[in-house]
């Protein structure tokens, strides 16, 4: 047997510890670096005025992002109303009642095929099934391709939430005499409850930042949200992609990167507050 | 005699409603994206793939340079964003928790930044820096191109495939890891030549996720590649990506071009699929207690 | 299969046909009702101006309210022929036949000018000028460094830096570079026989920037690029714009002589129901009337009627 010198493995081991404590922190320093960045470039023109004024066009004063914000929240709301009732029963299907069937097996492979599938082409999707046919863009066309995209992964989420509950729970309330959808819908999801909650904040906040899909669907407009179902609606990722990067104007650059630090902050905010209280709930149930 | 409709039966194909709505979605979106590829590919043919030749106002559709073009992206990412998420991934795992819970979160935090920031970074940060630094070595370049695009990618998917090799890293047995010190092991050899080797599997399937991230990136990728439709041939290149071709010309594209789009986007939806169905098996499922 | 079976399998059919029927009728039915709504998309280039004008006239809450994208002249030929727009604005006018063919109706809106914009940070103060042929070359790759001798020839006393050439023009389909291209092949024979004249061309190199604020960021991020660009944005982006040698003397964008001039036109469509076609009748001749001096602030054209 080939024996290895102590001096020189241990020298191995310690470079590999160093190299991997480098790692993490070059990846936080990125990461740093890249929020430093939008700070120092957004924090400028935050102001009463940004949240509260609507878009105004090139070289207009006074322009806010505050039909914007609204629009982005008008779409994701809609988003999450149109997928969250098919993905939870999905979910709650695929983890108490279809299990290994046939027509299960197919659902998760195509749920997990669905979670690679690009932005870009559901929005492509998107406006073929509700921009050419309707002939105007929208925010609902714009929803509907978020939907899609959060689909797969409330999906997800929700099965291993559900199985990952034991079974000796659902016979004891079976043996009680509780039906199924009595013993789902209470004990049990009160159980896997916590994850769901955590797994959806989490892609509804992903979903917000989307800007491909909404250039097709729901493009942009300088008024506020009113035409959701019938024309071209506001949101913060399509505003940011326009101003900073689709706008000579020094003073659009300026309220784009507002627009994109007050959208960081705000996912970021959610991110932190659903990790922090569904591991506090997870803890606690231990 | 049994009711035809109980609360049970309802309440069962409610939820079977849901999963086939995702079915239905699913097949209709694959549907489109076939039907809407076929002018062109058969117009076009095997040049779609095989021409390098992009020029639409020609009637030209050679996508052979987007092609290429995500691939080295996409490739050149994973180079730099695999060691460094695997040696995060160690690191977290090894630390003292009071370490490792916050590292872990704020690495996760990465990935919860929309990718138009990325893209805004790398346009306003990144490239003028790049240029800047290669200028000082006498190297002339934009800063534009395969360099910063492959770099935003790495930086966007580093955080998807850190979390999966944690994830998968902490589902080693414990024993397995203290037999190995017990038989003298140092910690980095019992992790490389006991854990990795018996995680291999799981460890794929985390790259494999990257890797599917990475190829329909489009908002962090369309600002700083240059939107050069040729095949690109050195680092400093200009290149575009599948993605990055569609977002850029869907909107004024129509007829053959229109399609010549959706089949890109149908060859990008293929590569993900058959990614897609290695990794399941690679990553399994988690087990039910 | 027993009845319950066959019961559940029945009903989750139908319920999920009836969920994705309620989101089509849904999303195809509605549309609000308040005020009128004129959307239009299109260039680039006349979007600081069209936008002005979308926003003094919906100020007025008897107007409908109009909004107009910058996507692209060619996007907004797309989109206006889809008819998923109102109107569109274009650089680059469509042809008679391919008007009748798509039941376009198309007129002339505003003129506005195209210029070559530099980024030469030493040579930000002084005037930098080029000429039609040169400026061809450049774009043709034939002239790679700024100390090139024919560059020099036209600016005699600067020192041109040692630094190479990159080129920067439109990646989408584009009204403006319709115009140029025009320009480039009135001047340059070579550009005439192997380019040509288009929104779309094949660019023999340099790198593709989407829309003027795109080609304005790339060029404000290169040092040692050229582009070109609507005057409007070159000035807002406060980049250097090169002057053209035109038969001798150099010429500024705002004189009457600068040869890179384009109008851009509106198209609508021949089928707009009649509401929306007196709208827009109603807010194209306001703008006529009541635009010119937002238009030539922003240094465009107006069309004098």
């Amino acid at each position: 047997m080939k024996t290895r010198a102590t001096f020189f493995r241990k020298t191995k081991d310690s470079l590999m510890r160093a190299f991997s404590g480098f790692a993490t922190s070059m990846a936080l320093v990125l990461m740093a670096w890249v929020i430093f960045t939008i700070v120092r470039e957004g924090h400028s023109s935050i102001s009463a005025e940004l949240f509260l004024n609507a878009s105004k066009p090139f070289g207009e004063v006074g322009g806010g992002i505050a039909n914007a914000l609204l629009g982005t929240v008008m779409i994701t709301a809609g988003a999450a109303a149109l997928a969250l009732p098919p993905a939870l029963a999905a979910g709650i299907w695929l983890a108490e009642f279809g299990k290994d069937s046939l027509l299960a097996r197919a659902a998760r492979f195509t749920v997990n095929v669905m979670m690679g599938v690009p932005s870009v082409i559901v929005g492509l999707f998107a406006y073929g099934v509700l921009v050419t046919t309707t002939g105007h863009f929208s925010g609902f066309a714009g929803s509907f391709s978020l939907a899609i995209l959060m689909f797969p992964v409330v999906v997800r989420t929700t099965e291993d939430q559900f199985s990952g509950i034991g079974d000796a729970l659902r016979e004891s309330l079976l043996a009680l005499g509780a039906s199924r959808a009595r013993s789902t819908l209470t004990v049990i999801w009160r159980a896997a409850r916590s994850g769901v909650v955590t797994g959806v904040l989490l892609a509804v906040a992903r979903v917000s930042g989307e800007t491909a899909p909404l250039l097709f669907t729901a493009l942009f407009a300088d008024t506020w949200p009113t035409s959701y179902f019938s024309g071209p609606t506001p949101s913060a990722p399509v505003l940011i992609t326009s101003y900073t990067m689709d706008s000579p104007f020094e003073s659009m650059h300026r309220i784009g990167w507002s627009a994109a630090l007050t959208m960081a902050v705000i996912l970021l905010a959610v991110n932190i507050t659903a990790r922090y209280f569904g591991a506090k709930r997870a803890a606690k149930r231990k | 005699m049994r009711r035809i409709l109980d609360t049970d039966t309802a309440f069962r194909w409610f939820c079977k409603a849901g999963a086939i709505v995702g079915l239905a979605v699913a097949i209709a979106l694959v549907a489109v994206i076939l039907m809407e590829s076929m002018l062109a590919l058969r117009t076009a043919g095997f040049s779609l793939v095989f021409s390098a030749e992009w020029n639409p106002a020609d009637g030209s559709f050679g996508a052979a340079g987007a092609l290429a073009g995500t691939a080295a992206t996409t490739l050149l990412a994973l180079l730099m964003a695999v060691p460094l998420a695997f040696a995060a991934a160690l690191f977290v795992n090894a630390a003292p928790p009071n370490v490792a819970v916050p590292v872990a979160h704020a690495l996760d935090l990465l990935a919860a930044i929309p990718s138009v920031i990325y893209g805004m970074w790398g346009l306003f940060v990144l490239c003028p820096l790049l240029q800047s630094v290669l200028s000082r070595f006498g190297i002339e370049y934009t800063g534009f191109g395969l360099a910063p695009s492959s770099l935003v990618l790495a930086l966007m998917v580093l955080p998807y495939v850190s979390a999966v090799m944690r994830d998968v890293l902490a589902q080693t047995p414990v024993a397995l890891v203290e037999s190995a010190m017990g038989v003298g092991c140092t910690r980095w050899e019992a992790t490389w030549d006991v854990v990795v080797r018996s995680r291999k599997a799981g460890l794929l399937g985390a790259i494999m996720i990257g890797l599917g991230r990475a190829l329909g990136e489009t908002m962090a990728v369309l600002f700083v590649c240059g939107g050069v439709s040729a095949i690109p041939t050195g680092l400093l290149d200009g290149c575009t990506t599948i993605a990055a071709t569609l977002a850029n010309d869907f909107a004024e594209a129509d007829g053959v071009h229109k399609s010549a789009l959706f089949a890109l986007g149908g060859i990008l939806l293929a590569f993900e699929f058959a990614i897609q169905a290695t990794t399941i098996p690679l990553i399994g499922r988690r087990s039910k207690k | 299969m027993n009845s319950r079976k066959i019961t559940e399998n029945i009903l989750s059919v139908s319920t999920a046909t009836l969920l994705i029927t309620g989101v089509a009728v849904f999303g195809f039915g509605c549309n609000g009702k308040e005020r009128l709504k004129i959307n239009g998309a299109g260039g680039s280039f006349p979007a600081p101006l069209y936008q002005s004008w979308c926003f003094d006239y919906s100020q007025d809450i008897s107007h409908p309210k109009v909004n107009y994208q910058s996507v692209g002249s060619s996007a907004g030929i797309s989109q206006i022929k889809a008819g998923t727009v109102d109107f569109a604005g274009t650089d680059a006018p469509l042809s008679e036949e391919d008007c009748e063919k798509s039941g376009l109706e198309q007129f002339h809106m505003v003129s506005g000018a195209v210029v070559p914009t530099v980024n030469l940070p030493s040579l930000a103060q002084s005037t930098f000028t080029l000429d039609g042929d040169t400026l061809a070359d450049i774009y043709l790759g034939k002239i790679e460094r700024w100390n090139d001798t024919r560059i020099a020839a036209l600016n005699p006393g600067l020192t041109l830096p040692d630094l190479k050439i990159t080129v920067v023009h439109r990646g989408d389909g584009s009204g403006t570079t319709h115009i140029f291209t025009t320009y480039l092949s009135s001047v340059s024979e070579a550009w005439k026989k192997d380019i040509g004249i288009g929104t779309l061309v094949k660019w023999p190199c340099g790198i593709a920037g989407q829309k003027n604020p795109g080609v304005c960021n790339n060029i404000s991020r290169i040092k040692g690029a050229i582009g070109y660009t609507e005057y409007t944005f070159a000035l807002e982006a406060k980049l250097q714009i090169a002057f053209l040698a035109v038969d001798g003397k150099t010429v500024k964008p705002d004189e009457a002589a600068w040869p890179i001039l384009g109008k851009t036109y509106i198209l609508t469509r021949k089928d707009t129901p009649a509401d929306k076609m007196s709208a827009m009748a109603d807010f194209f001749s306001w703008c006529k009337q009541y635009g010119g001096d937002t238009a030539r602030r922003l240094h465009y054209i107006p069309v004098s009627k």
